[in-house]
């Protein structure tokens, strides 16, 4: 008898959620719905900003990869100080989640480390209303080869890729080996046994730094670009905090980081062309402009194809470039006004400025030419329809 | 309760089950008292570094100017800002988390105790202790996939972290309420039903109020043992750096998560990370002082 | 004693209360019928409620368990050859850690909970007490912030020492700073669920029935004897839930893992080791951020290992304190 009732109940209770979930899907699949917007209207239909970006309103989500965490709190306060009025948020979940969120609707914009895959691309003009992603490369940063070694004299130690790759794939053991000591002549090396240390965790760093490895080391380094480190076993951490208290724990460890984050560490000069380059912002911007943009890109995806084996004198290749993703064209006046809006400040020399200064980001401001282009692709966006 | 036993161990007859005390048996029980001593200083060490640390290093970003502002607009190094945001997003979770999970613990609890026979009652009594032991995070997951079934993959709400703790929070709140039940005494049952009481008002008049007390620490503790709970959260709930009071829609900050993520950010995000979890102790603190006051005032007046 | 409680329900104002008091009429037949049916339906509720975790968390792992090999090779950090040989090393972890951590934890907790109960003064008693309390409440995630950055450092020359000295047992070799590996992790979890296992221990031992404890001094027993022959007995399976209630904790414990151990994929004994072992928990929160479609799907189908294994934990700890309540004689 109770028990009966106990399995009236339950089943009482699993049909009203499954009724709610089948509810919920029907009205999920009909905001998706296309508008059909012919792709041509947009790029022609004339620009309608406020005059006054201090006027605008409303909210203004992101979402997406947590290398930008840093630099976009500073342009969210930047750009609070210039429209007070718009809410605008980022949430660094990470670059698949901010893409996923892009696509489906929730967030205006995104961040990413990876470019749009064709089937987002196809899945964007959906999202954006019949337009296109726009995807910006507005946080271009140095990656910094980190080690601890703290009785060192000298500011940087030389390796060229290919020693890199060695010395993380665990050929060379010591910081005294022949190898280093010939590309650093007068430093006088520790007998230390190297750490090398990776990122435990998903990352755009780590793809970064594994697709230079496989460019640039001359076949020393014998495994794909992943976004996961692809040797097992060995010292890591998770996130670029848990990389820094990693090398910071042990003397003699190496390990790589967003050049910002490097603090008391050491950093390692790379062999680009015949000299040794430090990290720096200037020479980080040096390498995207000195790369070709990749073959599917268009005047609204700037998305570069960064060439890591580059020679081009004084530019840093090792760097990390995390894109803007937002819409050439939305449903509502005032996402294209606000999306715009931040956009620009993004781009603007302020913006980049502050994105530039170490305390906030440490990342290279983007050049002239290529805020051009930005600009333009930013000017572009359009009410849907 | 420590046993008084300075008896003389020496004075007892040699006729008993114990001869004298021998030079042997003096040496063990010597032998075992150290061990235990320096298992207990052992065991204290880490413990009491751990409330060292934190409150040492807490104190460092702590201040009126922490515990009242939000992180809106603070970027880079500055020092400014603060967890007003996570402390109120860790307690409108907790408190939906509460009022989730003590009525339905309260009742099953009551369920167990007066009315409970039989298979149903034993299943439960089993799947209660399981459930117990489900990892925090496996909660934080199935929150996070029930609601991505009925609101698709981009919602995030509070409620999801609350559902999360509840999970974890339900069974604990029946457990510590089952245990009081259980001490009232059945005299006191009786009494009122021969008086003519019916069940339900027995034990809402009488078996819940006698043992009021013991209830409010239980749920305090069961607080306790989720307010502080990263995991789930992390996975459902978020970050902000903005105060969001709605618990239905959009993500939140709660002190765990946000000692975790300015951790993560590393430089001044370290000593926010420790204010915040001195912060959190101190949140822990009080609701153990509440639940202490509570106990004493409500506590019987008749000794069992 | 009996008097003080229902005079008082009597006493309330007259009116809706007395009549159900005393008639006990339709209301009242009503009113227990409303609220039997609430707590049972509360009953059987949690039930439905613990179905439906394990029914979601299938759900939501079964694309990822029908999933086809090279589909779930994709994913940039799935390197195993089948879902269950990229669950099965997690699960080792996750056990080892655990189990090491109650290795540790236990003995210790012993200790402390007799010093409390029965070594140390009352009042001091009283109040070591208070700050287990206390520190069984603390948050998991301040304990990993602990152990990343205080506790690491310290433990660095003690395994070094371990490694040089005893480094001819694999167990202990190979030990590489900093001390990020598996023992570390164990000795944060340890920390964290000692105040859990030395409270509810602690309760137990306290409960030993007085009239034992004098009998045994009776008869002449050092403190020693009477722990040994009356308290320990007596609280053996108290000991042994509070012991699993800890292993529960560490099974699940995500965070402090996560900020402690560097993590590895392996079936390995070196426990001094870095990058050797990861635990389910600690891969969740560490993937999960970056995680989207299939890959969501894999972690949750290695949560739902890990719930079957607390599951199965549970029950086995069930099991042997069943065995042991009907040897121990105490109850």
């Amino acid at each position: 008898m109770k028990q009966n009732r106990g399995i009236r109940w339950g089943s009482i209770a699993v049909a009203g959620i499954l009724a709610l979930g089948l509810g919920a899907c029907s009205s999920s699949s009909d905001a998706t719905d296309p508008a059909n917007t012919p792709d041509s209207n947009s790029s022609e239909t004339p620009n309608t900003p406020s005059d006054d970006i201090t006027e605008l309103s409303g909210n203004l989500a992101g979402s997406g990869a947590s290398s930008q965490e840093k630099a976009m709190e500073g342009w969210i306060a930047g750009f609070a100080d210039i429209a007070p009025d718009v809410v605008a948020t980022y949430d660094p979940q990470g670059s698949g989640a901010g893409r996923e969120q892009f696509l489906s609707g929730a967030v205006q914009f995104a961040g990413s480390d990876a470019a749009l895959k064709e089937e987002e691309i196809t899945a964007a003009s959906q999202r954006c209303f019949g337009g296109e992603a726009l995807e910006l490369p507005l946080y271009i940063s140095p990656i910094a080869v980190i080690y601890n070694l703290p009785d060192l004299a000298a500011e940087n130690i030389n390796m060229s890729a290919a020693t890199l790759a060695k010395v993380f794939s665990g050929e060379i053991t010591e910081w005294n080996d022949p190898e280093i000591a010939q590309q650093n002549e007068g430093v006088e090396l520790p007998a230390t046994s190297i750490i090398p240390v990776h990122r435990s965790d998903e990352s755009g760093t780590t793809e970064n730094f594994t697709e230079y490895l496989a460019a640039a080391a001359e076949g020393e380094w014998a495994h794909e670009p992943s976004g996961t480190w692809p040797i097992e076993s060995g010292q890591s951490g998770s996130k670029t905090q848990g990389m820094i208290d990693t090398v910071s724990g042990a003397e003699g460890a190496i390990g790589y980081a967003d050049a910002s984050r490097a603090g008391d560490l050491g950093t390692i000069a790379i062999k680009v062309g015949e000299e040794y380059v430090p990290y720096s912002a200037e020479a980080a911007a040096a390498v995207v402009d000195a790369s070709p943009r990749a073959e599917n890109a268009t005047s609204n995806r700037l998305v570069v194809e960064l060439d890591r084996a580059t020679t081009a004198s004084g530019a840093y290749p090792l760097v990390l470039i995390s894109y803007s993703i937002a819409c050439s064209s939305y449903d509502s006046q005032s996402d294209v006004d606000n999306v715009k809006a931040f956009l620009t400040y993004m781009a603007s020399s302020e913006g980049q400025a502050r994105a530039a200064d170490p305390s906030v980001a440490g990342s290279a401001p983007i050049s002239d030419a290529l805020h051009a282009e930005v600009q333009a692709a930013i000017d572009g966006i359009s009410l849907a329809g | 309760m420590a046993v008084s036993t300075s008896q003389d161990v020496a004075a007892v007859p040699a006729a008993l089950a114990f001869p004298p005390v021998s030079a042997g048996r003096r040496f063990v029980d010597r032998f075992a008292r150290s061990i235990i001593a320096i298992a207990f200083a052992v065991a204290l060490i880490p413990l009491i570094s751990l409330l060292w640390i934190v409150i040492s290093r807490g104190v460092k970003m702590f201040s009126w100017d922490f515990l009242s502002t939000d992180m809106v607009g603070v970027f880079g190094d500055m020092t400014s800002g603060g967890a007003v945001h996570a402390i109120v997003g860790t307690l409108l979770i907790t408190g939906a988390a509460v009022l989730i999970s003590v009525p339905l613990g309260l009742l099953t609890a009551i369920y167990l105790v007066e009315y409970g026979r039989g298979p149903l009652a034993r299943a439960i009594t089993f799947l209660v202790d399981v459930m117990t032991g489900i990892p925090s995070i496996v909660a934080g997951l199935f929150a996070f996939a029930l609601f991505v079934l009925i609101f698709g993959p981009a919602y995030r709400a509070g409620l999801m972290g609350a559902v999360a703790l509840s999970v974890l929070m339900t069974p604990v709140v029946v457990r510590s309420v089952e245990e009081m039940l259980r001490l009232v005494p059945n005299e006191l049952r009786e009494a009122s039903y021969a008086l003519g009481v019916p069940k339900w008002l027995t034990i809402i008049k009488v078996v819940l109020r006698t043992s009021v007390a013991g209830i409010v620490t239980g749920i305090m503790l069961s607080i306790a043992r989720v307010i502080g709970e990263t995991a789930p959260l992390l996975i459902t709930v978020g970050m902000m750096t903005r105060m969001n009071t709605n618990i239905f829609d959009g993500r939140m900050a709660t002190l765990p998560v946000f000692a975790y993520t300015e951790y993560s950010k590393g430089g001044v995000g370290i000593d926010r990370a420790w204010a915040a979890a001195l912060t959190l102790i101190i949140i822990v603190m009080g609701l153990n002082l509440i639940a202490r006051l509570i106990a004493r005032k409500f506590s019987p007046k008749f000794n069992r | 004693m009996l008097t003080d409680n229902p005079p008082k329900v009597s006493k309330r104002p007259a009116g809706r209360d007395r009549v159900e008091l005393f008639a006990s009429g339709n209301k009242g037949r009503w009113g227990s019928r409303i609220f039997s049916g609430l707590s049972h339906g509360a009953g059987i509720f949690i039930l439905i409620v613990l179905a439906a975790v394990a029914a979601f968390l299938v759900k939501e792992a079964w694309p990822a368990i029908t999933a086809p090999t090279e589909e779930l090779q994709q994913i940039s950090w799935f390197k195993a050859d089948s879902l269950m040989g990229y669950i099965a090393p997690l699960v080792f972890g996750t056990l080892l850690s655990s189990i090491l951590a109650l290795v540790i934890a236990v003995p210790l907790s012993i200790g402390i909970a007799l010093f409390i109960s029965h070594y140390a003064p009352r009042r001091l008693a009283q109040s070591l007490g208070y700050i287990i309390d206390l520190l069984a409440a603390i948050p998991s995630v301040v304990y990993g912030l602990w152990g990343a950055l205080w506790l690491l450092p310290i433990l660095d020359p003690v395994f070094k020492w371990l490694t040089n000295n005893l480094g001819f047992i694999p167990l202990f070799a190979d030990y590489q700073a900093p001390a990020k590996n598996v023992l570390a992790a164990s000795t944060v979890l340890a920390v964290m669920i000692l105040p859990i296992i030395t409270a509810v221990s602690r309760e137990v031992f306290l409960q030993t029935p007085r009239l034992h404890e004098e009998a045994a001094l009776a008869l002449g027993a050092t403190r020693w004897e009477l722990i040994r022959m009356a308290v320990l007995p007596f609280g053996r399976s108290g000991v042994i839930s509070a012991a699993m209630l800890g292993l529960g904790r560490a099974l699940g414990e995500t965070m402090a893992v996560l900020m402690v151990i560097s993590p590895g994929f392996l079936f390995s004994f070196f426990l001094l080791k870095p990058g050797q072992h990861q635990t389910i928990a600690a891969n969740i929160a560490a993937q999960f951020p970056e995680a989207s479609g299939l890959s969501v799907s894999v972690l949750i189908a290695t949560g739902l290992a890990l719930f079957v294994f607390t599951f199965l934990v549970n029950m086995a700890a069930r099991a042997i304190i069943a065995r042991r309540k009907d040897f121990s004689g105490a109850n």
